[in-house]
């Protein structure tokens, strides 16, 4: 008796060690089980948002690498802000930036611009011819043709020649190719004595500074069978080609407003740009630089502020048209395929920076697309940076690009369902979508972190002209837009911004900016080619 | 009542005070277990955006790991496994007065990263109201609690590894 109460016992304290030791197991199998179950929720929803919306499919890569296969010798016209940054997306940057990027990087860590300029591909190019009108800059594209330090090992080269004049550049039969980066009243008249030179051509966005000059250069580009690209370089932006995407499998279903703006809030935004201490009238070609402006006036304080300001006055470009409405509106007509609009108007004024100026600071256009029954508002403010992002508003969702929601990072997007959509209804009604939530969200690199700190670098980040991503990695868009250029070059093909998409921003711009000075709306003649 | 041995101390529990802390211990698991998971499930999960919002003492030694991708994919590593390990190890009783040590660590670590002091301002808004005292200290806190008065090799797998004599 005694023997089996002993063993009953002895199971008793077994079962009870084995109860409590496994005790908490059934808790860790609720946790499964729940795993499991939301993980088949999600999976479910997130399957039946997508099956009839997305087919992914991978990120448009750059056109295929051709940089080994001929060499080509660039000259650059205008070493200026802009002109510097395209000569570095080229692969040469001045001793001075290299110097002072690489410290920056070593200062702060997540400062990758000097690692992004070293990693950028060796285009097999030589800088030979530097033309500008002011000796300071023109002495630093010659020291950037010629700086050790270059991306991906590319050697050190002999120094460029400078040129006073650019039809003296022209005539050096060595250069295949010219960047052009002078202000806006010299573009037409440069590219096209460039294409009529043979050289193939990389313009600098707005197109021209008038109307006529942009037909001209159409007209010349086509004549001559140059390779030709506009410095539109968010043309490179992966953000764009997912959105052109988008929008073509029909998610947002019909769209008839585009809302697209700019805001800034600094003197640096609205161009107010530092007059350079070395800038006189024994450095600054004067004469030769206002020679196509339709005012002219002589050297003296008020010439030095036009000269390092030129986007202020309309005798040298278009203001906010051709400086940040061209970036935009090239942006949603590559996404959109708009083209050139049937009308235009818009209304301004210069309301915060009274600084003798006459392009507005505050300005509004409306362009419109009869045949597409859509309207495209474009907003600019250079006094408040409230980022309000651009919009592609549609009955089904609304795509919402840059600014605020910039899908939480930079040059991202998102989409939300609308809450009285068709398409969706019976999915928001099973609660499947919910209008609160972005259905799809875009943020590249989102496992990347970039130093972009300046309000003016958020604000190129914001509109993805400074960074883009291609397989995760961290490039700069104007490297790829200047090798896009490089390699249609060399294959006979045609760049993203050809000459065609080029007329499609000039002339839109341009039809804005004469509503503002004509005070009237604007007509687009296709047949005639002209505005009436 | 059980009572087991640790170094000097005689720890005896009421089916209360055991029921407690088991609770408490398989609670805290499973908070880990989910943050660790939910982190192994979500391809574009990283550490970097709430390093990058790092404030106070270690908003260096943040920034460091930020901007090395390897440090970066290390830390994100630590985390993801971290946390489930250790989540699993809490819930099931397995070896967890260690990993209440380990816990500990970790959200004594995230509080470092960001804690809510007079004067420091995050970009991420957070989903309460807090003044020095946060939630990962009261968490921090209440695995020292599960570190202190262990309850695994009574109700959990260490039962299996421990002396029976002292259960």
């Amino acid at each position: 008796m005694s023997d089996n109460t002993n063993q009953d016992n002895g199971t008793n304290t077994d079962r009870r060690e084995l109860l409590k030791g496994l005790a908490t197991v059934p808790v860790f199998g609720l946790f499964l089980v729940n795993l499991w179950r939301k993980m088949r929720r999600d999976a479910l929803k997130k399957s039946n948002l997508l099956a009839d919306l997305f087919q992914e499919k991978s990120p448009p890569t750059v056109v295929s690498d051709l940089s080994d296969s001929r060499h080509l010798n660039l000259g650059i016209i205008g070493y200026g802000g802009r002109g510097s940054h395209l000569v570095r997306g080229a692969g040469f940057a001045t001793k001075g930036w290299t110097d002072s990027a690489s410290e920056n990087a070593r200062k702060n860590k997540l400062d990758k611009g000097f690692e992004t300029f070293m990693q950028q591909e060796d285009l097999n190019v030589s800088l030979v011819g530097v033309c500008d009108l002011f000796d300071v800059r023109a002495d630093q594209g010659i020291n950037a043709s010629k700086n050790e330090v270059r991306p991906s090992g590319g050697k050190s080269l002999e120094s460029a020649t400078r040129y006073r004049y650019h039809e003296e550049l022209l005539k050096n039969d060595k250069i295949d190719a010219v960047i052009i980066a002078t202000p806006d009243h010299w573009h037409a008249q440069i590219a096209m004595d460039a294409a009529n030179a043979g050289k193939h051509v990389y313009c600098e966005k707005g197109l021209t500074r008038t109307f006529d000059e942009a037909i001209d250069l159409y007209d010349t580009v086509k004549r001559t069978g140059i390779t030709f690209q506009l410095g539109h370089q968010n043309r490179q932006v992966e953000a764009n080609e997912k959105a052109k995407q988008i929008i073509r499998q029909g998610l947002l279903g019909d769209i008839n407003l585009v809302e697209l703006a700019t805001n800034r809030n600094s003197p640096w935004g609205a161009w107010v740009w530092d007059i350079h201490p070395e800038g006189n009238s024994k450095t600054i070609d004067w004469d030769t630089f206002q020679k196509p402006a339709p005012n002219k006036i002589g050297f003296g304080e008020e010439a030095l502020k036009r000269f390092f300001r030129w986007r202020c006055w309309y005798d040298y470009g278009t203001g906010l048209s051709g400086d940040l409405l061209s970036h935009d509106f090239d942006a949603i007509n590559q996404i959109m395929g708009l083209g050139i609009p049937k009308y235009a108007s818009s209304s301004g004024g210069i309301y915060y920076y009274k600084d003798g100026r006459d392009v507005p600071d505050v300005w509004n256009a409306t362009f419109e697309y009869p045949e597409k029954d859509l309207t495209v508002l474009y907003s600019a403010t250079l006094s408040s940076n409230d980022p309000r992002g651009n919009r592609i508003m549609g009955h089904d969702a609304t795509m919402q690009m840059g600014g605020q929601s910039g899908g939480g990072s930079v040059h991202g997007f998102i989409v939300k369902a609308d809450p009285e959509s068709t398409r969706y209804k019976e999915r928001l009604e099973s609660g499947i979508i919910n209008s609160q939530y972005p259905i799809y969200s875009y943020s590249p690199g989102s496992k990347q972190i970039d130093g972009v700190t300046s309000a003016t670098s958020r604000y190129f980040a914001n509109k993805g002209l400074l960074y883009t991503y291609r397989e995760g990695k961290r490039v700069d868009p104007t490297h790829l837009h200047v090798k896009d250029w490089l390699d249609a070059i060399r294959s006979g093909g045609q760049p993203r911004c050809n000459i065609e998409v080029a007329l499609h921003e000039a002339v839109a711009c341009h039809m804005a900016t004469e509503s503002y000075l004509q005070g009237r709306k604007i007509e687009w003649d296709p047949k005639n080619r002209r505005l009436v | 009542m059980k009572q087991f041995q640790k170094g000097s101390y005689n720890l005896d529990y009421s089916t209360y005070q055991l029921s407690g802390l088991v609770v408490l211990r398989v609670l805290i698991g499973w908070h880990f277990l989910y943050e660790g998971v939910a982190k192994l499930l979500n391809p574009y999960w990283s550490s970097a955006a709430y390093l990058l919002d790092s404030k106070w003492l270690l908003s260096g030694l943040a920034e460091t790991i930020v901007s090395d991708p390897v440090l970066l994919s290390i830390s994100d590593y630590v985390n993801m496994w971290g946390l489930t390990l250790v989540g699993a190890s809490l819930l099931l009783g397995l070896f967890s007065q260690y990993t209440a040590l380990i816990g500990m660590g970790f959200v004594i670590l995230y509080y470092l990263f960001a804690p809510p002091f007079l004067g420091l301002e995050f970009s991420k808004p957070g989903e309460g109201s807090y003044l020095i005292v946060n939630k990962n200290l009261i968490e921090a806190c209440a695995l020292w609690v599960i570190y202190s008065f262990p309850t695994s090799h009574i109700i959990g797998l260490d039962r299996f590894f421990s002396n029976p004599e002292s259960n």
